[in-house]
Order: structure tokens, then C-alpha cells, then sequence
């Protein structure tokens, strides 16, 4: 795999289409078991970071990451905002100064990325929470030396409807206890939205 | 729906532009931030008080700037905590060089941006202490999870925090006057109707006619427990009574009663709850020092109530009695 600048670009506007077209049902999955703004607080943090890209110029991946994390952290809000925000974060430190990101180097950039948002949230796997995505994505890449862009779309909806059987711990649904179980967590659904995209830009790619 | 709204997106900031059109020899927004601040900050020589949160909880947080409590309320979105960059702004207008204390409920998203704006204040040389509310007894409060969550306590943390910092108490005296209240504060709440979040146009969950539900927070999410509705005697009862459990109170102890109204609910009823609530306090042999009845803390349009109650001292008391020019708690 590769990741250029135009790929970067194209799988936040991939992500942002998702997001939009499924705005609604983010929210609905957020009434359940949260407060009900997370396909809200998501369409408008995306749309946002299509504008922001769409403006600008860029000579580095890094520099794509760091603006996506910004403007995540200024418009999403919630908890939402800061965990997003850290992720691409993090991606962007691990990724500095490289203009086209290989395999190894992108492994370690979501490794940094997981960690962070374990830090900033103070959650780890099984609680319910978008880590139950992101946490397997990263097992399966350490497991693979190529990537495969249909597995790495599988993989994440896999982990994402893993959810719908966990009793959260941590984030709002925690207040439900046992009633959370039986809904999918909406910060994982938007997770997979992420990695879908991803999924379809390495795809077109290859 | 059916809302008094131009268009969903923009209800934050035309709130805001109506508060400050309302209130402007006592408060004004900072440029292009959703942050209501003190006409007249940064106060000099004062500790900076700064409290946020999602908007929908009216009066909270911007009826609470002013003399005697806030110097800055940051509004977020409906329910939504503040970004970390509007709560920055926040802290640099209020600091005097004395340093600036937040006010933070306890939920993940609006501890994490709080946390990321303080490291930012940090980062500036502006020193940052904090505390975080978790008076609901609803919530179980455990190391391995959230924890619970911040309701109309926190009204009380605004109050008191705020006199410490106005008698010209040091960063380090305010946080110890606010981590005292929130040791000795706790709340509960109930719902009897849902409420609609604008941009999302529908109710957050559903109650039948003839159900409430019990442990409610304070924006739209469910509560812990679902039930046939009682009377308001009956209501009371538990209500105190779960709060009472955690408390740890003694016969001759004094304490501060807020009954709250979550948006829909009229006082007739809050009053008709705090007829009970102060029979049972009176009957156990505790002294209530001061009742606070009316909407502190909201949740929209939702109907229903928290009953919340603080364990007073002579240092507590004497600072509920600083005066205050907030314009949702003037004394």
C-alpha cells in the first residue's frame, strides 16, 4: 500500500460521505444509549474538514492529518471531538516529514493513534467505545505484511457489530449499564465509516 | 417539533446573541467564540472562574456570569460539551495573572476538552486548577467507569467557588472550598416527559402516559430506572431518600435544598415536591439552612425534577451569603 497526499484527501471526503449519508442514523443509535448528537457533532466536524482540505495546500501527509485533527478538536465538540482530534493527531506525529506513507510506517501511525485515545479516554477494549474498532484493526495489521483493503473493511465492520454485544463501561452509555447491551456503539459505527473509506481509497489505489 | 427556532443549526448562537442583547451593561460574548464573559473581565487581582458546558441546560451557564460567581460561561452546542479552543479563549480573557478555576460535570467529552484547554492555558504560563462535579447518586460511582455525572449541584459549586474568588481567595483556596462542596453535595433526578434536541427533531426516548423515569441526567439520556408514576409525596420520598442514603448526615445537621426544575415542569409542582422534602429532613432532625426552588439546571423542554442537597458549614453558609450579580442568581 501507498498513501499519498491526494489519497489522504480522498478518504476524508470518502469518510465525509458516509458520515453525511448516515447522519440520522448515528444520531438514532446515539438517542439509545447516549445523549443523541453524535451523527450531528460528526456530519458537522466532517463537512468541516472537507472545506478545510478542499482550501488548502499541502506538501505532507502530516500536514493533511494535522489540519483533519484541528479542525475535528475546534467543530465536533463532545467527547467525540477530542478522541477523533487525538487520533489524527498522533497519525500526524508518527507520519511527520514523509511525503508518501508505506505500510510499516501507516501500522505504526494507527498504533500511535489507538494509544492516544486510549490516554485521552481513559478506556481500553471491551468498554464500549470506539477502541473495540480501532483495537482489532490494529491487531489485524500487525498480523498482515500486506494490506488487504476488502479484510481491512471487514475487519472493522466485524469489530463494529462486536459492540452491539458489550455492556459499556466507559462513555455515556456506562449510565445504562446492562441496558446498553443489545445496541451498537455509535463512536464504533462512526469508526467503521472511517475505515471503511480507507478500505475504498486503497482499493482504487491498487 | 414544534419550537420557537428560526433554524436548528443556529439556536446557540442566536440564544447568545439575544442574552447579551438582553444583558449588555453586564456581560458580553467574545469575538466569534461562543463564550459569554463578565462586562468587565479580566477582573484584576481575582481568580478567573470559568464554567461550560452544552447548551439547552438555561439558565445554566451564562445566567451564572457575573459578580459574585462566573466570569465566563462557555456554551457548546445542544448537549454537546465545548471544543477546547472555545474554552481557552475563555480562560484568557478571565485571567488576571491570578490564575483560572474551572468548573467541570463530570462526563467524558467535557472532561477531555477541558483537559486539552487547560494544557493549552498551561502552555501560556496561565496556571489552571480544576474540579469536577459528580453530585448524581444515581450513577454508580466507580473507578472503573465514569463515575457520575454533574447536575444541579454544580449550581452550588458556581456559588460558592465564585464568593471564595470574589472575597479574593487564591487559586489553591478556591479549589478547596469547590472540592469541599462537591464532597458534601448530592442530587437525583426524574422525568416525566422526554425533550427535543433541535437539530435532531425527535425526542431522545419515549415515556408512555403513565411512566417516569427515575435517575434522569440532564440531557435527554435515559435514567436508571423506569417506573408506574406515584404521587408527589411518594416521589419525594424516594428522591430524598436515595440522596439521604449517600450523604452520611447526623441529627442537628444543616443543609442547602435546591429543588430543580428540568424545563416543563411549573414551580406549583417543584413547591408541591419541596413540602415533602422538607417534612422528611425536618422529621429526621436536620435544619435546612436554605431553599433554593425554581430552574437552575434544565434540560430543554423536559418535564420533571432534581432534588439536590448540600451539607453546610459555617464556611459554606457564610459564603451562599456573598452577594452575587448573576442574572440567574442575584442575592
Amino acid at each position: 500500500m501507498e498513501l499519498q497526499i491526494k489519497q489522504v484527501i480522498s478518504w476524508m471526503e470518502k469518510t465525509n460521505e458516509k458520515i453525511q449519508s448516515n447522519k440520522e442514523y448515528l444520531t438514532s443509535l446515539d438517542q439509545a444509549i447516549g445523549d443523541g448528537d453524535h451523527g450531528l457533532n460528526m456530519a458537522r466536524g466532517f463537512q468541516e474538514v472537507v472545506n478545510k482540505l478542499s482550501s488548502s495546500n499541502y506538501t505532507y501527509v502530516s500536514d493533511v492529518l494535522k489540519d483533519v485533527s484541528m479542525t475535528l478538536l475546534s467543530k465536533v465538540g463532545g467527547a467525540s471531538g477530542p478522541l477523533y482530534g487525538t487520533a489524527f493527531l498522533k497519525m500526524s506525529t508518527a507520519l511527520k516529514g514523509i511525503e508518501t506513507v508505506d505500510y510499516p510506517q501507516f501500522k505504526k501511525a494507527v498504533v500511535e493513534a489507538v494509544n492516544g485515545v486510549k490516554e485521552r479516554g481513559k478506556a481500553n477494549k471491551g468498554e464500549k467505545t470506539m477502541i473495540d474498532v480501532w483495537e482489532p484493526i490494529v491487531d489485524f495489521l500487525q498480523k498482515q505484511d500486506n494490506l488487504e483493503a476488502k479484510e481491512l473493511e471487514s475487519t472493522a465492520e466485524k469489530a463494529m457489530e462486536a459492540t452491539q454485544d458489550l455492556k459499556a463501561t466507559k462513555g455515556r452509555a456506562a449510565y445504562l449499564k446492562e441496558r446498553s447491551i443489545g445496541h451498537l456503539d455509535p463512536g464504533s459505527v462512526s469508526s467503521y465509516y472511517i475505515f471503511a473509506a480507507l478500505s475504498e481509497v486503497l482499493e482504487e489505489g491498487a | 417539533m414544534k419550537k420557537i427556532v428560526n433554524d436548528p443549526e443556529l439556536v446557540v448562537e442566536e440564544m447568545l446573541q439575544g442574552f447579551v442583547a438582553a444583558h449588555p451593561n453586564d456581560v458580553k460574548q467574545l469575538p466569534n467564540t461562543t463564550v459569554i464573559a463578565r462586562k468587565d473581565a479580566p477582573v484584576s487581582n481575582k481568580v478567573g472562574l470559568v464554567s461550560d458546558g452544552g447548551s439547552g441546560h438555561e439558565p445554566a451557564h451564562a445566567g451564572y456570569v457575573g459578580e459574585g460567581m462566573l466570569d465566563a460561561a462557555v456554551a457548546g452546542e445542544v448537549f454537546t460539551s465545548p471544543t477546547p479552543d472555545q474554552v481557552f479563549e475563555a480562560i484568557k480573557a478571565v485571567d488576571s495573572g491570578q490564575g483560572v478555576f474551572l468548573v467541570i460535570k463530570n462526563y467524558t467529552g467535557d472532561v477531555m476538552n477541558f483537559e486539552m484547554a487547560k494544557e493549552m492555558a498551561e502552555a501560556e504560563g496561565i496556571r489552571v486548577q480544576q474540579v469536577v462535579v459528580n453530585d448524581d447518586v444515581a450513577v454508580e460511582d466507580s473507578s472503573f467507569t465514569t463515575g457520575r455525572r454533574g447536575i444541579a449541584g454544580t449550581v452550588f459549586v458556581h456559588k460558592i467557588a465564585g464568593a471564595k474568588a470574589a472575597q479574593g481567595g487564591s487559586l489553591e483556596e478556591v479549589k478547596a472550598v469547590a472540592d469541599k462542596v462537591v464532597a458534601n453535595v448530592r442530587s437525583i433526578g426524574m422525568a416525566l416527559t422526554p425533550c427535543t434536541v433541535p437539530a435532531a427533531g425527535k425526542p431522545s426516548f419515549v415515556l408512555e402516559d403513565k411512566e417516569m423515569e427515575l435517575g434522569i441526567g440532564i440531557h435527554g439520556e435515559p435514567g436508571i430506572e423506569r417506573k408506574a408514576i406515584t404521587t408527589a409525596d411518594q416521589l419525594a420520598t424516594e428522591l430524598t431518600q436515595k440522596v439521604l442514603d449517600d450523604m452520611n448526615l447526623s441529627s442537628g445537621d444543616e443543609v442547602a435544598v435546591m429543588i430543580n426544575g428540568l424545563g416543563a415542569t411549573p414551580e406549583m409542582e417543584l413547591y408541591i415536591v419541596n413540602r415533602k422534602v422538607s417534612e422528611i429532613l425536618s422529621d429526621k432532625g436536620f435544619k435546612v439552612y436554605e431553599t433554593f426552588v425554581g430552574n437552575y439546571m434544565t434540560s430543554l423542554e423536559m418535564a420533571g425534577c432534581s432534588v439536590t442537597l448540600l451539607k453546610v458549614d459555617q464556611e459554606l453558609k457564610d459564603l451562599l451569603e456573598v452577594q452575587s450579580k448573576a442574572l440567574a442568581f442575584r442575592r
